[in-house]
């Protein structure tokens, strides 16, 4: 999670222009052909979510998302854009990190059992990967790739997987990224990024590559140079992403929740948290799972799945005697104080980029920048 | 009912108290799955399925329905007595069913208005569940049970591991299968903070809030969410009536709906 960096401008050639749907839907067919599932945002049931995308038409082209405390609607803007929605509750994670999976079988043979371990990799193509969901990813590669015990089939996913990020041009209703020193421009990790222009001279996105490959990909595509005018047009999209940025995150959350773990106030959440689990379910970084094992009726096959898993069920901390954490304040509070404080010590960075999904998919709509507001208050 | 030792092939009960035979006929309605089952076990009483009764004692019961009469009280204790291992299938079973609605009001009153002749009616003066009554190995929540965690008991039995059969809410299974919440993204009130996994992700699949078939998960704190429903525009009547279905006496939703009377 870097500072505001100066946007690359350097190679004139890593940056360009291409036109909004032709260029789009050349760039999907392009990465189709080179044997990518290409995933994107798409509508289904009110909300965007991601699923597989091959043209262009298949975006919700036109759509933005107002998103408060506990609810989520979606209307048409005023501009037709393709990314003028922000992100809905499902993230990246889904695909590298997803909620169930097999990670062995084992079949009976004559002589005892044979083992099998097929891992479920294909190469995807993310199409629109914000700010805060590349410092999701780099955190989740932390957990995953980075530690003493990698999740192989997570590094297999993510090493192949190409990411086409995209600079917000506004955000949602429950995002604090910039406070988070998350976004709302996209920094590092991507091979392109994509800024959408809309205006006078029509609609089209400065594309920008950020590794070999993507220089490889934007060669391929139909594009101009990009002039001043377009840089300075996207640099003054993404302002306005940061500059409408209704919630923030107090800059102290880490020394404010390390010293309140006794305070009053874990009981008043307690009072209005449901133990739901949507909070961790839909955080881009909670990487929590467990694994269950299965056997086929007749006794001749046994599998062991992994799937997501949350600190706010009370199986998650049993251990010998039963479960550790039985109120539902400490059930908030091993949450709040893992994400903002705890995180640092296990990972160097904090475990949360402030996309506010935790706030927007909260079906009370609890709001983790004022429970830590309401805990530096002491009340 | 962990490591002990099977016999051959366990003997499997199926017992009907007061309920509608659904949950007893998700296991009919296993089909593919059923012959695997037969090939396991031996099926000693199941009048849904078969007439032949053989003796007790039992491996494995499974039983369906609530205790409603005086009759079924002793029967249920005989059943205990007879089996090893007793499972509750269903609503019914588990938290009295939807007939336990009668728990509410005055039984004698109902009879009288609803029978021509009711000195032919001897009932309870409530619904109750087994558990009220014996004690139960363990339970299987829904109205009606779902088909796919019957079939992973009665696996589990077979092959002396533990079922997995967590406790935690609806809305888990909502986000692992990746459904939009109906709450959050149009305003529907669902009882999935509060009521248990199992369903396999039925109602808000089909953009449905969660009735609560399966009934209260570990721990459910119904007060934060009926304060919820009236923000989103249920009266007190809805609310309660929303708590009052198949699980009604199920002790946190009736206590629930009890602050909506
Ligand atoms: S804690 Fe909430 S705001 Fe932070 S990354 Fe997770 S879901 Fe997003
Ligand atoms: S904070 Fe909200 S989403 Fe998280 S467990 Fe509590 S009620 Fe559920
Ligand atoms: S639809 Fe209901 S069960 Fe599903 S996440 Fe929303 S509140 Fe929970």
């Amino acid at each position: 999670m870097g500072k505001e960096g100066d946007r690359v401008q350097a190679a004139a050639a890593s940056v360009a222009v291409i036109a909004a749907s032709e260029g789009l839907d050349a760039l999907l067919k392009l990465l189709q052909r080179g044997g990518y599932r290409t995933i994107g945002p798409k509508v289904r049931d009110g909300a965007v979510v991601l699923e597989d995308v091959s043209r262009a038409d298949e975006l919700p082209l036109g759509l933005i998302d107002d998103q408060q405390p506990g609810a989520y609607r979606l209307s048409q803007a005023k501009t037709p854009a393709y990314f003028d929605f922000t992100h809905g509750s499902q993230s990246w994670k889904r695909y590298l990190f997803p909620p169930k999976e097999k990670l062995w079988s084992a079949q009976k043979t004559n002589k005892g059992f044979e083992v099998q371990h097929d891992v479920d990799a294909p190469k995807y193509a993310f199409i629109g990967v914000r700010a805060c969901e590349l410092n999701a990813i780099a955190i989740q590669d932390k957990v995953f790739i980075e530690g003493d015990h990698v999740n192989t089939s997570y590094r297999e996913r993510r090493e192949k997987a190409l990411i086409v990020a995209l600079n917000c041009r506004r955000a949602g209703g429950t995002c604090f990224c910039a406070s988070m020193n998350a976004g709302p421009k996209v920094e590092r990790g991507y091979d392109l990024a994509l800024t959408e222009l809309t205006g006078k001279n029509g609609h089209s996105f400065l594309i920008e590559a950020g590794s070999e490959q993507g220089e490889k990909i934007l060669a391929k595509l139909d594009a101009r140079p990009a002039t001043p005018a377009d840089l300075k047009a996207a640099a003054k999209a993404v302002d306005q992403a940061a500059q409408s940025m209704g919630r923030e995150m107090p800059k102290s959350a880490r020394k404010i929740l390390s010293k309140n773990l006794e305070s009053a106030h874990w009981q008043d959440v307690a009072k209005r948290c449901l133990d739901c689990a949507n909070c961790t379910l839909v955080c881009p970084t909670c990487f929590c799972n467990t694994t269950t094992d299965s056997t086929s009726l007749d006794g001749q096959n046994a599998e062991r799945w992994r799937q997501w898993d949350s600190c706010f069920t009370l199986d998650f901390s049993y251990i010998h005697g039963g479960a550790i954490r039985r109120e539902g304040s400490q059930r908030y509070r091993q949450w709040i104080t893992h994400k903002l404080a705890s995180w640092h010590e296990q990972f160097g960075v904090s475990g949360c980029v402030g996309c506010g999904r935790c706030i927007t998919w909260c079906p009370v709509g609890i709001d983790i920048t004022a429970e830590v507001r309401a805990l530096a208050k002491g009340k | 009912m962990a490591a002990q030792k099977i016999s051959a092939k366990p003997k499997l009960a199926v017992w009907k108290f007061s309920s509608c035979d659904g949950c007893q006929l998700s296991l009919l309605g296993c089909e593919d799955e059923l012959l695997a089952v037969a090939d396991r076990v031996e099926f000693a009483y199941f009048l849904e399925a078969t007439r032949a009764q053989i003796k007790g004692p039992y491996d494995i019961s499974l039983v369906e329905g609530s205790i409603t009469t005086a009759e079924e009280e002793e029967r249920i204790h005989k059943i205990r007595r007879q089996s090893k291992v007793l499972i509750t299938i269903g609503a019914c079973a588990t938290a009295g069913g939807i007939q336990a609605l009668k728990n509410f009001a005055d039984v004698d009153e109902f009879i009288r208005t609803v029978y021509a002749h009711p000195e032919f009616i001897k009932t309870l003066q409530k619904s109750t569940a087994i558990a009220d009554h014996v004690k139960v190995d363990m339970e299987l929540r829904g109205c009606p049970i779902d088909k796919k965690q019957l079939l992973e008991v009665l696996g589990a039995y077979l092959i002396g591991r533990k079922p997995n059969l967590p406790d935690q809410s609806q809305c888990m299974e909502c986000k692992l299968a990746g459904t939009v919440c109906v709450m959050v993204a149009k305003g529907q009130a669902c009882l999935g903070p509060v009521t248990h996994a199992g369903c396999g992700n039925l109602c808000p699949s089909f953009d449905r809030g969660c009735y609560g078939c399966f009934g209260p998960k570990e721990l459910p704190n119904t007060s934060a969410l009926a304060a919820r429903l009236g923000e989103l525009g249920l009266d007190d009547k809805q609310r309660r009536d929303l708590f009052r279905t198949f699980n009604t006496a199920a002790a946190p939703f009736m206590k629930e709906s009890l602050n909506y009377d």
